[in-house]
């Protein structure tokens, strides 16, 4: 990882170091974003501010519609706002998607059937231009992180649906992006495997300092992961709390049984509760 | 491999429950039909003939011995038409112009240029009409109609057309070939090119990926069923293009030629002989696309 990490410092030579680390890694103001469907408007997203610093784990929370996967699509430039500013490493999102500066792990792995575990993992760097040789040290490199060494020339459909999810991300890894966007990426697995990568993640998490944005509608994956965890809230999708987590970067699965652990949770079931509150006197 | 497992629905009726059996039965059955037709269709003229020799005393025996042994029959029996072939094919040198296997070679040469001609045309349409939204209704008539048209009916004024600019031969029945079998491609591809999930899609505009790039690694590779599904319809549909395409000629070389020359002397024999070459080719040319296609399934990881 230490030479991924330097080969990533080297392509960012032309910023100075110190005003590249002030800058957050994503800066949301006044963000509104309304579709326009046949019969009503949907409003998506409505005033939503947030600032998220580099080398966070932030994870959004809240029920279906509340906008969470929407925000996160915004944030990559898949999805434009109605109004309002997003900034993503200080840049627009469209200059930061064509800089490369995120890397996406969607709800489904999203791998080409076609193509081996190997060749699905460096599409990006094919892509991207990289040499051969390169492309295959890194994706031995990234495969080693997600502990799926092995399964180079393997096809997506004799790996189960964990594994595939882990290609998934150790794909979005492959060309070393600062930012890791996640959208519900263990939503449809198991609960015994979704502890087990979750703890994978997060270790994965501290050892390459990347800042990692989560979303999920699970509050024990929210708050087991997280630094900070954004609360949403549907129709309009709006946030109703950012809880900074007082818990050690460095835990173990153990520390769910803790107060600190319970206190947060609290907190978080408090939001969604006030959430739902506002929706039924609509 | 039994029915059950080569069909991909379940069949109604189990033949048997073995693919060999079923497929001897239903050759069975229409060697049988096939023999009854041949006595009631010639029965006619051959009663005539007796008719006109004054003979009057005939046995049904004879009759049936008669009607699959005539020299011109109306509908020829299966035993002739094998015993034609197998002369034809296998006890006449290749180079002759009495083998039915030169009269094929001619026709396949036309069928395969124009199958390449014609794929290659309707991917690139596919590719400009799935990439230029506006395209699509300009084009997708203009497509569309130009089978509407039978081509019997343009198969002579193509070769008019091009014979007045001197291309003779080989290239105005590979361009009728062209012609019947762009279409299924242009279909087949428009459909497969849009075929990637939005989130496949997704993906490669997170990897600020070219137009280019995604057809590379994306829409191209997803469209290989769909393009294999139409490669099948399309190389049967570049011999009978081809066989059309020898008619209006008058070519001397030729499974069309040969076909015109039998009706022309009324040798019902050589024209059965030269269908079922027809068929056999066809069916072979179907047959190699569909080895190609596994091929090419196994090297892209499809399950066995």
């Amino acid at each position: 990882m230490a030479v991924l990490m330097a080969a990533h410092d080297m392509s960012n030579q032309a910023a100075p170091v110190e005003t590249l680390a002030s800058v957050p890694a994503v800066e949301i103001s006044g963000v509104n974003l309304t579709f326009q469907t046949a019969d009503t408007p949907v409003y998506a997203l409505s005033d939503v501010n947030l600032t998220i610093a580099r080398g966070e784990f932030v994870s959004f929370i809240g029920p279906s519609g509340c906008g969470k996967t929407t925000l996160l699509r915004v944030i990559a430039d898949l999805q434009k706002v109605t109004s309002g500013e997003v900034k993503v490493n200080g840049v627009s999102p469209e200059t930061a998607r064509l800089d490369r500066a995120y890397g996406y792990v969607f709800q489904a792995p999203a791998l080409y059937p076609w193509r081996n575990i190997q060749r699905n993992i460096t599409l990006p760097l094919e892509i991207m231009g990289l040499s051969k040789a390169e492309r295959l040290a890194r994706a031995q490199r990234v495969l080693e992180l997600v502990n799926l060494t092995g399964f180079e020339k393997k096809f997506p459909w004799q790996l189960s649906g964990g594994m595939q999810q882990r290609v998934s991300i150790a794909r979005a890894l492959s060309f070393d992006p600062e930012l890791l966007l996640m959208d519900e990426p263990f939503g449809a697995l198991d609960e015994i495997i979704r502890d087990h990568l979750n703890e994978q993640l997060l270790g994965l998490w501290r050892r390459t300092g990347k800042t990692l944005l989560f979303v999920t509608h699970s509050i024990p994956e929210a708050v087991f992961l997280s630094t900070k965890i954004v609360v949403m809230s549907p129709r309009p999708g709006r946030i109703i709390d950012v809880i900074d987590s007082n818990l050690p970067r460095d835990r173990s699965l153990e520390i769910r049984e803790s107060p600190e652990f319970a206190a947060i949770a609290h907190r978080v079931r408090e939001g969604l509760r006030a959430g739902h509150s506002y929706e039924d006197h609509t | 491999m039994t029915l059950a497992t080569a069909l991909p629905w379940r069949p109604l009726v189990r033949f048997g429950g073995s693919t060999a059996l079923s497929v001897c039965a239903i050759l069975l059955l229409i060697i049988v039909i096939w023999y009854a037709g041949t006595v009631k269709m010639n029965a006619g003229p051959l009663l005539d003939r007796y008719e006109r020799a004054g003979r009057t005393e005939w046995s049904f025996s004879e009759l049936v011995a008669d009607a699959m042994s005539m020299e011109r029959p109306v509908l020829p029996a299966p035993h002739q038409v094998a015993a034609d072939f197998n002369k034809s094919v296998f006890q006449t040198s290749i180079t002759s112009r009495r083998s039915l296997v030169y009269h094929a070679w001619v026709t396949l040469e036309a069928a395969l240029l124009g199958f390449v001609l014609g794929t290659l045309l309707g991917i690139g349409l596919a590719i400009v009409i799935v990439h230029v939204a506006a395209l699509e209704r300009a084009m997708m008539p203009w497509i569309i109609a130009s089978q509407t048209i039978p081509i019997l009916a343009i198969a002579p004024m193509i070769i008019v057309v091009l014979g007045s600019f001197g291309v003779v031969g080989l290239a105005p029945k590979a361009i009728i070939s062209a012609y019947l079998c762009f279409f299924p491609v242009a279909i087949g591809m428009v459909k497969g090119l849009t075929s990637p999930e939005p989130i496949h899609l997704d993906l490669m505009r997170t990897y600020n990926a070219t137009t280019r790039q995604t057809l590379r690694f994306l829409r191209l590779p997803a469209s290989l069923p769909f393009l294999f599904t139409s490669l099948k319809v399309a190389i049967s549909l570049s011999v009978v293009g081809a066989i059309v395409g020898e008619l209006p000629t008058g070519a001397q070389a030729g499974l069309g030629a040969r076909l015109l020359a039998g009706s022309y002397y009324g040798q019902t024999v050589q024209i059965w002989s030269a269908l079922i070459m027809a068929a056999i080719l066809a069916g072979g040319c179907v047959g190699v696309i569909g080895m190609i296609q596994r091929g090419i399934d196994r090297r892209f990881g499809g399950t066995p």
